[in-house]
């Protein structure tokens, strides 16, 4: 039963990485601004996706 | 559909002005101009995301010619090291996801530009380009051009760059770390299994959650202590007091039942306490953070001018380094930072924002001019008398009393319930223990530490936190921002309203002008708008605009006699037009109104009367406010507007004119001293005293992104006449929080009930505790959503 000694030992460990994690982000700011992100992650979408029509409009042109 | 809208900026489209392009419509060349930069530079998106979203850009000619001056550069940098360069600058109309899209391609407009980052809640952006390619001055002028005009003042000037202060952040997250691992660990304790393999790791799993519970103890709740040390030597019973006290007992219990191994303790109680009342700290700190409440004359005035020196070349220097004697050019619609004189032959001066006095002063060649007036008109020169930090304006700011004083807060309703709540406990915790004392030891310190344990009001100190909290935001999504929770607690105890006029109960857009007398012939009205058009006076501009647009003809012998009126020959008809002495028209003026006399080959006409324009819906909310409210309106002004006033107000609305700004502040000083609590609202400087001495001073704002004076709040002018709706929500916002205090009085009762028999095991307490705050906090926030919604409903579409 001893085993419960490591199980808990690596879940401790874990658990403080994850907050080590936390830390380190609060630290970046990634707190600071909580709204900006959200709204930024759909236009690299948008982008890549004018992006990848453009390209198609001209290999399209090519083609023909 | 949206032909009548501008393709960019959403503006109505006046038919005649109107410019087609790429069959798109735009109300200006302006906007034309941004929309041609944006499409050649394939960043059309923009108008995808958002229909509408640009701004016409402004004339900005000279404005930023202070960006070539190395110092005031070097003060606006965030970060400068050999080519990489870093600034923030604050734009006020950021308001979209376009603008936020098109600030982060700006790269594409200008290539030495690497990263623009936006901060949406600050409507700031953080650029970073390469200083040897570009320089601060081109982005601004880059920024203006396509409508994203940064607002840069004196307050840039001088701020070091603020700490963001992250320890509330950080203190939750150790607080959760520790409440979640530990209640994890306390699990196989509850069960209370008498197993061969539970008992044998007993001990291991305790010492592990006392040790867990050590940061959360130590540094999660480390803000408890110190405000509840501090409300003890200032002699104020707070909240915190009882707070601190069931922390600090649950833990020494916890810990003596630990080491003597006499059960689990209440660790679990304990971390889930603490993480819970920060959790509510947070939820109250909702700020707005691209307003600021504190602003003085700095972010009113410019961080440079325009000095002309010896050798009559124009130079932008730091407004701080500007010392008397000084020569300095003031542009159309500049502030004037320093007194001084007037050296230009004459000049129109608006001192709208520091007297409240609507209509623009005239000066001459040799007056003194004030600092704070904006400039209208053509280019001027003045000679410096005093420097910045002596200047009327700055010395009236500096004033003691101008200073919105902290302390002076008045006691809250949870510290004012603390009073009586802190001895009421001990007082129970010391019976319990007398009683017990004599029968048995054990269960007297049992009993005493469980008191103290479960009465902590957590619940109680929950219930102000989430209440305001979303009363805050509430109020917020309807355009009235407050500074912070207390000013509700102060709105709902207001007894007398004082209303500034000029800009606050009168909008500053537009004048409605009237005109009585005789009629004039199409020909002579032809001629009085020609004559007009040569004058500058604002008067004269209002005027001209106000008239319907007519043929253009050339007048002659126009003559602009200062302080009179103007007058000219058009198609053979001599106008006059001006004051009644001016126009030789004997009638005295009893109105008091401002009005402008027009006589046409020596023969009297009549006049324009200019009259101000109130808002909307005024009468109706001083109607409904008058029943509950005294109401008083206090104006820089002169008495021109009394009997208007008077009959479109209340009979017991008290009418003050001619108030300077120290006055204003008097008159509120006096009205707090016969023990009234004074709301007031006002919009301009001259206001800023009145507000800093009253109870709650709400600053209206026609655009809450500029300049507004100190203040508890801001309102958007557009919602001036809900006032009466937010103080009817912070009334019921106190009711709520009544209310949840006596259901969080009766889960105190049924916990004490246990703790005074001596039978308060952890898990009763690991039960009791999160119910009765999950329950306080979904009656608090239902409740004042109930209310907000019947009292300030949401129109549709917004």
């Amino acid at each position: 039963m001893s085993i419960i000694y490591l199980l808990i030992t690596i879940s401790i460990i874990v658990a403080l990485c994850f907050f080590f994690a936390f830390v380190k982000a609060v630290k970046s700011g990634q707190y600071d601004d909580d709204y900006t992100p959200s709204v930024r992650m759909l236009f690299d979408d948008e982008l890549k996706e004018s992006k990848s029509e453009k390209t198609k409009i001209e290999t399209e042109q090519k083609l023909n | 559909m949206d032909t009548q809208n501008c393709f960019h900026c959403g503006l109505n489209i006046i038919k005649k002005e109107e410019i087609i392009f790429d069959s798109k419509s735009f109300c200006c060349a302006g906007c034309k101009t941004v929309y041609e930069i944006f499409s050649e530079n394939g960043l059309s998106s923009y108008y995808d995301f958002e229909k509408m979203p640009g701004a016409t850009p402004q004339a900005i000619n000279g404005k930023y010619d202070f960006l070539d001056n190395e110092k005031i550069i070097a003060k606006l940098l965030d970060f400068e090291e050999d080519k990489t360069t870093i600034v923030s600058l604050y734009i006020p109309h950021i308001h979209c996801s376009s603008c936020i899209w098109i600030l982060e391609n700006l790269h594409k407009l200008q290539k030495a530009i690497s990263i623009s980052q936006v901060n949406f809640p600050e409507k700031k952006v953080r650029i970073i380009f390469n200083s040897e390619e570009t320089s601060l001055k081109e982005i601004v002028l880059l920024l203006c051009s396509i409508g994203y005009e940064p607002y840069i003042s004196l307050d840039n000037y001088e701020n070091a760059k603020a700490k963001i202060d992250r320890s509330l952040t950080y203190k939750i997250g150790v607080a959760f770390f520790c409440f979640g691992n530990i209640m994890l660990l306390s699990f196989p304790e509850y069960f209370e299994v008498e197993e061969f393999w539970l008992n044998q790791y007993r001990g291991f799993f305790r010492w592990l959650i006392f040790a867990l519970s050590l940061p959360s103890f130590f540094y999660a709740a480390s803000g408890y202590y110190v405000s509840a040390y501090k409300s003890i030597r200032a002699k104020m019973f707070n909240i915190d007091i009882p707070i601190a006290l069931g922390i600090i007992v649950m833990f020494i219990r916890s810990a003596v039942d630990i080491i003597f191994g006499y059960g689990q303790g209440f660790f679990d109680s304990l971390t889930a306490l603490v993480f819970f009342m920060l959790l509510g700290k947070m939820f109250q700190q909702k700020t707005y953070n691209f307003l600021s409440f504190e602003r003085d004359f700095k972010s009113y005035f410019p961080i440079a001018v325009t000095q002309i020196n010896a050798q009559k070349e124009e130079n932008s220097v730091p407004v701080y380094d500007i010392k008397k004697g000084d020569r300095l050019l003031i542009r159309n619609q500049e502030l004037i930072p320093v007194d001084g004189i007037l050296i230009s032959e004459n000049c129109q001066i608006d001192y709208s924002f520091v007297t409240g006095e609507a209509v623009p002063i005239h000066k001459k060649s040799g007056d003194k001019i004030y600092a704070g007036g904006k400039q209208l008109g053509k280019v001027i020169e003045m000679e410096v008398l005093n420097s910045v930090s002596q200047s009327y304006l700055t010395q009236l700011w500096s004033n003691a009393v101008f200073q919105k004083n902290v302390d002076q807060k008045h006691k809250t309703i949870t510290d004012a319930i603390s009073r009586y709540f802190t001895p009421a406990l001990l007082l129970i915790a010391f019976a319990s223990f007398g009683y017990w004392i004599f029968i048995d030891t054990t269960i007297a310190f049992n009993s005493f530490t469980a008191v103290l344990i479960v009465a902590c009001p957590c619940a109680l100190a929950l219930t102000a936190p989430f209440t305001m909290g979303n009363i805050l935001r509430i109020m917020g999504n309807q355009k009235l921002y407050l500074k912070n929770a207390v000013v509700i607690e102060q709105l709902e105890k207001v007894t007398t309203i004082v209303f500034d006029k000029t800009g606050t109960i009168t909008t500053n857009k537009k004048s409605e002008i009237m005109y009585s007398g005789k009629d004039f012939s199409s020909k002579e009205l032809i001629a009085v708008k020609n004559v007009l058009r040569g004058s500058n006076h604002p008067l004269s501009r209002r005027l001209y605009e106000f008239l319907p647009s007519l043929e253009n003809k050339i007048s002659t012998d126009f003559e602009e006699i200062t302080g009179k009126g103007i007058q000219g020959t058009c198609d053979g008809n001599f106008i006059k037009i001006g004051s009644s002495s001016f126009v030789e028209h004997s009638e005295k003026d009893n109105t008091n109104a401002t009005s402008v006399h027009i006589s046409i080959n020596g023969k009297y006409y009549g006049k324009y009367i200019f009259d101000n324009q109130y808002r909307a819906g005024l009468e109706n909310l001083f109607k409904s406010l008058s029943g509950d409210y005294k109401i008083k309106i206090l104006s820089g002004d002169n008495e021109g507007e009394r009997e208007i006033l008077e009959k479109l107000l209340p009979k017991n609305t008290e009418l003050v004119f001619n108030q300077k700004p120290e006055e204003k502040l008097e008159f509120i000083k006096n009205l707090q001293e016969k023990g009234q609590n004074v709301m007031m609202v006002g919009d301009g400087l001259n206001d800023a005293g009145a507000l800093a001495q009253s109870n709650v001073g709400i600053s209206i704002s026609e655009n809450v992104n500029v300049f507004s004076p100190a203040c508890d709040g801001i309102l958007d002018a557009a919602q001036f006449t809900k006032i009466h709706s937010y103080l009817k929500l912070s009334k019921k916002a106190i009711w709520i929080i009544k209310m949840s205090f006596t259901l969080s009085l009766l889960y105190n009762v049924v916990g004490l009930s246990f703790a005074v028999c001596g039978k308060l095991s952890p898990l009763v307490a690991a039960i009791i505790m999160p119910l009765s705050t999950v329950t306080i906090i979904s009656f608090v926030t239902l409740a004042s959503n109930y209310f907000a919604k019947k009292i300030l409903p949401k129109k549709a579409g917004i």
